[in-house]
């Protein structure tokens, strides 16, 4: 026993030792955060992002893996407002870490510094895994990452005040560059004005609402509860009555009900990126809205 | 107004004489023209400036409606509450009232597969909100389906602020023993405990006490903790006693194979001294007798937990790989009959060296439904009774503890409509009681009300 606790002491101061990056650690939740912040902190920061394009951002589990990264981070950006519900209480108590708890600088709840949508006048669990607080998806709206954008280089330039100067410009630069984006997307997606969308989730809301889509249904009967078979027969027939220019779903969900919808409703249907690494273009923030624009205009062809 | 100006510019060039020349005509409907352009750009430049204002209203809108949104009593501060509704129809070949685990000691905790027939199962209240910026709070009331007891399941505080990893657990909490043990049974994948936490634990220890952790700040997941507690429970008895009644160490390592793949392997070790730990056996004569154990228990346990996952989204097809494997030593002496009921109360040593283990696998296959299979093994090793080896007493004076190897296959499949509601029928073939297999069938529901949960690994 006492020669077991000596050898993990051992053990333990070994790895106390451990040469430890100079970067800033930054833990985003979700990729775009990751992207936001590798943008704004250049290479005087170190990005993981908790989930990839191809996860679910509701459902994955605090694996040890984000245990051991939360335990070592600087700075915390997720999107809140419940998304996060599942998995982030855990992690943050296990953390052992008080630089990223609620209410320190290191904690960005990025929702918090938005204008958010769909806040529910009832709140009850019949109407499927709603957020009491409102719509979480909230980085599709170009105008959002700039809001964001803001507040992350506030908190690098807390945090690390040594390089508060770089922060700041580096936040004008992408903050230059984003607006042109901005301008420039506004254009492309003048076509999209109006045109009906069926969603897989209720995940693309906010740039169903910065181009001005309109939201004909959804995929999943109620929000997180999977698509069923007589919810999916139920909308092939208001497609036939009404139809959509277009499904759409995200890199994270199942492809084949949009693809039963497409085929029953003969509507055009198409996988958005989502977020950062959804597809081969979605690079980073710029490529995520250059392809989700680009992608839904094909479809309007 | 510019509409006006408009018109009257229209009929001042209709009321134009005729005879004008065709020069000075032209040069009027030019000047037309140019006014009438003017006008739509005025038009267009007002239509904006509306457009924006409306934009600008319905932004205020909807921020003074997330303003207003916002809980504004003494409420907007109550901690998230959480309730499970469970319930049980259990079909069971055997009478649940003699079940018992051969070659193990028993345990007093709530080992058996519950009553037959339909029964309402454990219900539970749960609080827990952050006490301030430096400590988290939970409690979890049990309350029994027989009105007779609202227990303590859980209700502990945890440190926020502490930094480099450390964080201290203090109040009753699931023991960091092995993994189930400290997952609440309406996350399990089976409706009941392992056998090996029926007969090493007790079904499941929690324990009143202190626990001290620390994560590694490695990029591979490593901790390292220690609990320290009174040992109300089975393995240990409750000891009036100052100090530390039991104390359990333990360590995991953790991490990701690609995307796909999350595993967690741990050790821990529980070392406890129990004093006149009972238990009922029935000996050689036929005669009930209640017989006690004083010495220590030391209580060994590798974990392991593997869960796969296409691209790590496990929305959709899942597999969940889960083993511990348990070995305890316990050295002391035992007493028969301690109430002089048979043959005379005779104390002397007693040794054992006993294992257990299982392994379940549990695969989502489509977005709503699981299923998975159990297999359970106990060993009963070695016990050494001086009271039967000195000729005192004989083997059939303790029946209970005859060398047997009980086993157990199970398989289960669940329906959770949502995350928070989850129907499962399971089966099971039960040899825990020598001789005597038991057919248990279990329906059960598992719901959870209010707060949304987070579960652990």
């Amino acid at each position: 026993m006492e020669t077991i606790f000596k050898v993990c002491l051992g053990l333990g101061l070994g790895i106390l030792a451990w040469p430890v990056s100079a970067a800033l650690n930054v833990f985003a939740c979700e990729p775009e955060w990751g992207a936001l912040a590798q943008e704004l902190g250049g290479d005087k920061v170190s990005v993981v992002s908790a989930t990839t394009a191809k996860q679910d951002p509701h459902r994955i589990e605090a694996r040890p893996s984000l245990i051991a990264r939360i335990r070592s981070a600087d700075l915390l950006i997720c999107s809140g407002s419940e998304l996060e519900v599942g998995w982030l209480p855990l992690l943050l108590t296990q953390s052992g870490n008080d630089r990223i708890q609620q209410g320190s600088p290191g904690f960005i709840e990025a929702s918090q510094y938005v204008v958010k949508l769909e806040i529910p006048k009832v709140v009850d669990r019949s109407l499927g895994d709603i957020h009491p607080a409102g719509n979480p998806h909230v980085h599709l709206d170009p105008r959002n990452i700039a809001k964001v954008g803001t507040v992350v280089t506030e908190r690098l330039s807390e945090i690390d005040h040594a390089s508060a100067d770089f922060y700041r410009a580096r936040s004008e630069s992408f903050g230059k560059r984003w607006q042109e984006a901005i301008q420039r997307w506004q254009q492309r997606a003048a076509p999209l004005k109006g045109v009906p969308i069926v969603v897989y989730h209720k995940d693309m809301s906010y740039f169903i609402s910065w181009a001005g889509m309109r939201e004909a249904g959804s995929l999943e009967p109620k929000p997180g509860i999977p698509p069923t078979p007589t919810h999916l027969a139920e909308l092939v027939d208001r497609m036939k009555r009404n139809p959509a220019k277009v499904v759409v779903y995200s890199a994270y969900n199942d492809p084949r009900p949009a693809e039963f919808l497409s085929q029953r409703a003969n509507i055009p249907g198409i996988m958005l990126p989502y977020t950062v690494g959804g597809t081969e273009k979605a690079k980073d923030l710029f490529g995520l809205f250059d392809d989700t624009i680009d992608r839904l205009l094909g479809m309007l062809k | 107004m510019h509409r006006n100006l408009c018109c009257a510019v229209a009929l001042a060039a209709a009321a134009f004489p005729a005879h004008a020349q065709d020069s000075e005509l032209s040069k009027m409907r030019e000047a037309l023209r140019q006014l009438q352009q003017q006008v739509q750009q005025l038009e267009k430049r007002l239509q904006d400036a509306e457009k924006t204002a409306s934009e600008a209203e319905n932004t205020a809108a909807q921020a003074a409606a997330q303003a207003s949104s916002r809980p504004q009593s003494e409420s907007a501060l109550n901690p998230g509450i959480s309730a499970i509704l469970n319930g049980v129809y259990a079909n069971l070949s055997k009478d649940p009232n003699t079940y018992r685990i051969n070659g193990f000691v028993p345990t007093l905790g709530e080992v058996s597969p519950g009553k037959r027939g339909f029964s309402l199962g454990e219900s539970e209240l749960g609080f827990m909100a952050n006490v301030d910026h430096m400590f988290r709070g939970t409690l979890i009331a049990s309350i029994a389906p027989d009105n007779s007891s609202i227990g303590v399941e859980e209700g502990y505080i945890q440190t926020l602020g502490l930094s480099k990893g450390f964080s201290i657990k203090a109040g009753r909490f699931f023991s960091g023993v092995g993994y189930q043990n400290q997952i609440h049974a309406h996350a399990w994948d089976f409706t009941d405990a392992p056998l090996a936490m029926k007969a090493f634990l007790g079904n499941q220890l929690n324990e009143d006490g202190v626990q001290f952790k620390w994560v590694a700040p490695t990029s591979i997941y490593f901790d390292l903790g220690v609990e320290f507690g009174q040992g109300r429970a089975f393995p240990a008895t409750e000891r009036n006693k100052n100090g530390v009644g039991s104390s359990n160490v333990f360590t995991h390592l953790g991490g990701d194979i690609g995307e796909s793949i999350a595993w967690q392997a741990g050790l821990s070790y529980l070392s406890t001294s129990p004093r006149d730990r009972t238990f009922d056996d029935v000996d050689s004569l036929g005669t009930g007798v209640t017989n006690s154990f004083s010495g220590d228990s030391k209580l060994w346990v590798v974990d392991g937990v593997l869960k796969w996952s296409p691209d790590g989204n496990p929305t959709y097809k899942n597999f969940k790989l889960q083993g511990e494997y348990f070995r305890r030593k316990e050295d002391g002496s035992l007493t028969y009959d301690t109430l002089g009921q048979s043959q005379g109360t005779m104390t002397d040593g007693y040794l054992s060296k006993q294992s257990g283990w299982y392994l379940q696998g549990v695969y989502q296959f489509l977005p709503q439904w699981r299923v998975g299979y159990r297999y359970d093994q106990l060993d009963s090793g070695t016990t050494t009774l001086d009271l039967v080896d000195s000729g005192a007493l004989t083997a059939a004076d303790f029946p209970i503890l005859a060398a047997y190897k009980p086993k157990r296959n199970t398989i289960m499949v669940d329906w959770n409509p949502s995350e928070f509601s989850r129907l499962r029928l399971q089966f099971a073939r039960d040899y825990a009681r020598m001789g005597e297999p038991d057919n248990q069938m279990f329906l059960q529901y598992i719901m959870s009300l209010g707060a949304h949960g987070a579960h652990r690994f």
